[in-house]
């Protein structure tokens, strides 16, 4: 199963965005190297910064594009197949027209029909080149003002950019290992039946035993807020508390009807409490695998305007 | 003193009543004689009520007596008028039992022993003398009738009709009005009824009112032992043996046309079998001049086609030409045939040239053209590729067609059919793709009938359906074992072949049994499977167009797996003796079957060894063996943005096509919820208004005309099929997604459009780039798989 694993988006067509990127990186590296400008002191004005300044925003804007063509890979319309949907199919019919012969074009590169894999490629290569060619920019000539802000701005994004393919490559699996086929609904599902059984047996017990299973049943918290989903557990978690304990209880009981109802209870506990980790286990990777996005995109558009108000700032006061 | 006439016609059908009201209205001395007490006896039998067809459409109606579609008391009280009208001399009660002399001189004897001289002699006697029974223990128990004349007579019963033409499905749809109905047919489709029926048929099944058993037939019937019903039904389905317990049985099986008393009257049939009709004149004249015949026992049951005939055969007699009624629609037919100047031409080649058809009339023969169409390829043109989805059939007029297929072994294999020949039956058959290409080697003449055609000529013509498996197994033996097998090995070989057909789960042969034979398999699909600790584990898929169980006859060992049928599958077993025989005496085939032998070894000790046996039972399991294209998606890869739902509802009118977290999952892999685009659609086979269609790429999709009837839905094994309302769903503009404003509201197109219609995917077939949901993964997690190239993937 070797050829379905592994991330396309890595060396998506023989890692062609790699190589680009590569090559631009190499480019501008070599050039800034032997570059000697006047005055001694390479920053964003000599026309070496402001090569690369047009060059970064440019694929700035190509970056922000994916957010675009994420929400609009639909393709244009083959006039030829729509015009004969009606009759298409009848026996005589088909046999008359069968003009219609090719497989459609798969990937012709036009508007709107591309494969989003290619784009996500680009993206996360050309981003990385972006960091280069905006630092070699900077000439290294920080300071605090509003064109060091939108450069360590790049920087954080980029950055979070990093951890989300991290998640992106590894997540996926881990989360298929957890779940298998079983979906959160699913796992939901049957906490709530076993919680059920559960309070059903707890009642021929004692009393502490049914508080036990009445704080497993009531207080049990899959997932939650943010950070509480995030961390993939509940401190001081009920129904762990109850497993934990519930054996102990359990030497008070002397008559074997008892004692078995116990071991069943134990048994229902366990099993809730495989799912409930789960569960949570599920929830985690999921916001982990999200929650980078946030951080991501906001910090793009704060970028965007930083940009802007770079741009503007370069050719009013400068 | 025995009366004398021109003409006496025998029967008031249709034909018969036709042709004495045209020899009336010439003048001509006639009679009409029919031997029941009322005209028309087979419509008069039909059920009360019931809705008289005039097909086909197409024909016009020739004749001096009105028809048109309507109910059968209004047809025969205007038959009645009309023949009044036009004063026949008609007899009823007048049965014939003998016919003697010769043309000018005919002696007809009737029941009565009252005698008749005529010149001329027309028959139009039908065939409904000769029920079909239902040949099984228990056909003659009350309860079990043959016939039905009133169903409103029955309330609140079981019944069981048995029959699939439209005696049956019309019996079923009347009775299902008060009763419970379930309807038998030993085929697996309902080609063999008119269209009206079969989408009222269809429109029932749906609503729940009629229960349909295909593929099913009778193995006996008893009397129930006990008190809630009359009889058990026993049945052999797909699925098993099942008991039907029921209060009534009726059977419409057809009849058999009264063959004794017809060649009492000195006529001559083709051959023996039960279907034969008497081979007529294109002036519908027998083997004794004088003697015509026209309607049923010419083999023409429609209504309008015996009227017109009985006109005709006036003319005839008269020695007026006249055309048929479809030679202008033949003679289009031929329209681009350079050489073919008269529909008698044409005809005449097509009998000429085609043995295939020899055991048809002229009269079958014609209605044959008329459902076909004719061909002209010129010198290279290719008629079909390989893997084209078309399944029509071709018979080659005049010229050579090459075809070029890949032998079992992967070697390409070409061989040239000549004139007389024809090709395109192994789709006919399998309902496959096509295996081969087929290019014209010089311009040829070929006529191209289409499938539901042909098989409805099969099912007519038995002698037909004999010929062309004989020609077709050969076929396939050879393109499987050794194309160059000569011919007389190929014949020894089929010969003594036997044809087996099995449900899905049936097991051909199992593990660990004496070999008794190769299996061919024509149609369906198998699995090869073994036990290994315990647990079975497949190892191949095999589907129709090859064979399996070479190997136990190779190396004379005992069964090394089982095989099983993984969908409704026909097989044909060439005896182990006699391919030992074949095998020993040809080297080349031997060493072509020793060497694949040897790979399927190899493959099978790989698939045990490989995780891949594992991966492969659980997608046949999810139905990928009988996909041509499935989406499956790497859960390895995908990181659930469900990015692929969202962009397949952009493209199909907000309603996405695609469930991607309902489905089973194994090994990572994720069959999600989408139409798989099966070989042999289960949506396709029920559907009222045939909405459901293949383009010539493969895809399959539903077009504008579905009424919602959900049937599809409801067959569809895999549950890919929604029903939803059509939204207005505009697309957004570039602005609107980079802004994020406009959220788009979904509102039904159009206040007629609240009807909610069956969607699914269509492989995004009218969109240029193709399917949606594999272009719109970022992690590029999801993938579109065809059954051969999958294993491929999982390698």
């Amino acid at each position: 199963m070797n050829n379905m694993q592994g991330a396309t988006l890595l060396n998506y067509k023989n890692y062609r965005y790699l190589k680009v990127s590569a090559a631009i990186v190499l480019v501008a590296l070599v050039v800034y190297v032997l570059h000697d400008p006047v005055g001694d002191r390479a920053f964003g004005g000599t026309w070496l910064g402001y090569t690369l300044g047009v060059l970064a925003t440019l694929m700035l804007f190509g970056m922000m594009w994916y957010g675009v063509a994420k929400r609009s890979i639909t393709g244009t319309p083959d006039w030829s197949m729509i015009t004969d949907r009606e009759g298409e199919g009848r026996d005589l019919a088909e046999m008359k027209a069968r003009h219609l012969r090719g497989k459609p074009p798969v990937n012709k590169g036009l508007r709107g029909s591309g494969m989003l894999q290619e784009w996500l490629s680009g993206h996360v290569y050309l981003g990385i080149s972006l960091v280069v060619l905006a630092t070699l920019h900077t000439g290294f000539h920080l300071g605090w003002n509003v064109h060091t802000l939108a450069y360590v701005l790049m920087v954080l994004v980029v950055l979070s950019g990093f951890y989300g393919l991290s998640v992106y490559l590894n997540y996926p699996r881990l989360i298929t290992l957890n779940m298998g086929e079983d979906t959160l609904d699913d796992l939901l599902l049957k906490i709530a039946e076993l919680d059920e059984l559960a309070a059903a047996r707890a009642l021929d017990l004692s009393d502490e035993v049914n508080v036990l299973v009445r704080a497993s049943c009531q207080e049990t918290r899959v997932g939650g807020d943010f950070l509480q989903q995030l961390s993939g557990s509940q401190r001081n978690c009920p129904t762990a508390f109850a497993t934990r304990h519930l054996l102990e209880l359990g030497g008070q009981y002397v008559r074997e009807e008892q004692r078995k109802m116990l071991r069943d209870l134990y048994s229902l506990l366990m099993r809730k409490e495989k799912l409930v980790q789960r569960a949570r286990t599920d929830i985690m990777l999921k916001a982990r695998l999200e929650c980078w996005l946030y951080l991501h995109a906001p910090l793009g558009i704060a970028l965007f305007a930083a940009l802007a108000a770079h741009i503007v700032a370069i050719y009013f006061y400068w | 003193m025995t009366d004398q006439f021109k003409i006496a016609i025998i029967g008031s059908g249709p034909g018969g009543m036709s042709a004495a009201a045209r020899a009336a209205e010439l003048g001509l001395s006639h009679i009409l004689l029919e031997a029941a007490p009322h005209l028309a006896s087979t419509i008069h039998h039909f059920q009360k009520g019931k809705a008289v067809m005039a097909e086909p459409s197409v024909l016009p109606l020739r004749s001096s007596i009105s028809f048109g579609p309507g109910s059968r008391e209004a047809i025969l009280e205007t038959w009645r008028d009309e023949l009044a009208a036009h004063q026949v001399n008609l007899r009823l009660n007048a049965a014939v039992s003998a016919i003697a002399g010769e043309a000018g001189n005919f002696q007809i004897t009737l029941l009565s022993g009252e005698c008749l001289v005529a010149k001329f002699v027309v028959l139009a006697i039908g065939v409904q003398g000769n029920i079909r029974k239902l040949a099984v223990p228990g056909e003659d128990l009350p309860g079990v009738q043959y016939q039905l004349d009133d169903p409103d007579l029955f309330n609140d019963e079981t019944i069981v009709v048995v029959g699939g033409g439209d005696a049956g499905v019309e019996n079923a749809l009347a009775l299902a009005r008060q009763n419970r109905v379930l309807l038998v047919n030993r085929q697996d489709d309902f080609s063999n009824c008119k269209e009206a029926n079969y989408e009222q048929l269809m429109a029932s099944v749906a609503r729940g009112k009629i229960e349909i058993r295909v593929n099913t037939l009778t193995e006996r019937v008893e009397p129930y032992s006990g008190e809630a019903f009359k009889l058990s039904y026993m049945a052999q389905t797909p699925e098993g043996r099942e008991q039907i317990d029921c209060h009534r049985i009726i059977a419409r099986l057809g009849a058999k046309p009264p063959r004794q008393l017809v060649e009492g009257f000195g006529v001559v049939f083709p051959n023996n079998e039960s279907t034969a009709v008497p081979q007529l004149s294109e002036q519908y004249e027998s083997n004794v001049k004088g003697l015509y015949i026209v309607g049923a026992l010419a083999g023409y049951p429609l209504i309008k086609q015996a009227m017109n005939q009985g006109y005709e055969v006036i003319e005839y007699i008269q020695g007026n030409p006249v055309e048929p009624a479809d030679e202008a629609l033949l003679k289009e037919k031929f329209a681009s045939v350079p050489d073919i100047h008269s529909v008698s031409e044409g005809m005449a080649l097509l009998r000429a040239n085609q043995p295939l058809l020899a055991p048809l009339t002229t009269l079958q023969l014609r209605e044959f053209m008329l459902e076909s169409v004719v061909r002209v390829p010129r010198r290279g043109e290719v008629i079909f590729n390989r893997n084209d989805y078309s399944n029509s059939f071709f018979s080659i007029l005049e010229g050579r067609v090459a075809i070029q297929t890949e032998g079992a072994g992967g070697e390409d294999a070409v061989f040239a059919l000549e004139q007389g020949n024809f090709f395109g039956e192994m789709s006919l058959l399998s309902g496959r793709r096509r295996s081969g290409t087929a290019v014209a080697s010089e311009d040829c003449i070929l006529v191209e009938t289409s499938r539901r055609s042909m098989l409805k000529l099969l099912y007519s013509a038995g002698g037909v359906q004999r010929k062309l498996d004989e020609v077709s197994l050969k076929r396939v033996v050879r393109g499987c074992l050794d194309t160059q097998l000569p011919e007389r090995e190929l014949d020894y070989l089929v010969q003594g072949a036997q044809s087996r057909r099995y449900a899905v789960g049936d097991e051909l042969f199992h593990e660990g049994d004496k070999a008794d034979g190769l299996y061919m398999i024509r149609r369906g699909s198998v699995t090869v499977s073994r036990q290994v600790a315990g647990k079975e584990v497949v190892l191949a898929y095999i589907s129709a167009g090859n064979y399996v169980g070479e190997m136990a006859l190779l190396s004379n060992q005992p069964r090394s797996a089982t095989v099983r049928a993984a969908s409704p599958t026909e097989a044909v077993m060439l005896t182990a003796v006699r391919v030992a025989e074949v095998l020993s005496r040809n080297t080349a085939m031997r060493r072509k079957v020793d060497s694949r032998y040897l790979e399927h070894v190899r493959a099978d000790e790989y698939s045990l060894s490989s995780e891949s046996s594992g991966l492969i039972h659980f997608l046949m399991g999810q139905g990928v063996g009988e996909a041509t294209d499935v989406l499956l998606i790497d859960y390895a890869r995908c990181i659930r943005c469900n990015n692929c739902e969202a962009a397949c509802a952009d493209v199909h009118d907000g309603t996405s096509r695609l469930d991607r977290e309902a489905g089973a999952t194994y090994a990572q892999i994720h069959v999600p919820t989408s139409c798989r685009h099966c070989e042999h659609p289960h949506c396709m086979k029920d559907c009222p208004p045939d909405a459901i269609h293949r383009t010539v790429n493969g895809e399959v999709f539903i077009s504008d005309n579905c009424i919602g009837c959900g049937h599809c839905q409801t067959n569809c094994p895999y549950g890919v099929i929604q029903m939803a309302v059509r939204q207005d769903y505009p697309k957004r503009t570039i602005w609107q997604i980079i802004l994020g404003t406009n959220r788009v509201r979904l509102s039904p197109a159009g206040a007629d459009e609240q009807v909610k219609k069956a969607v699914k995917c269509d492989m995004c077939k009218d969109i240029l780039g193709g399917p949606v949901c594999v272009r719109a993964c970022p992690t590029g997690a999801a993938l579109r798989v065809s059954p051969e190239s999958f294993l491929g993937y999982i390698k």
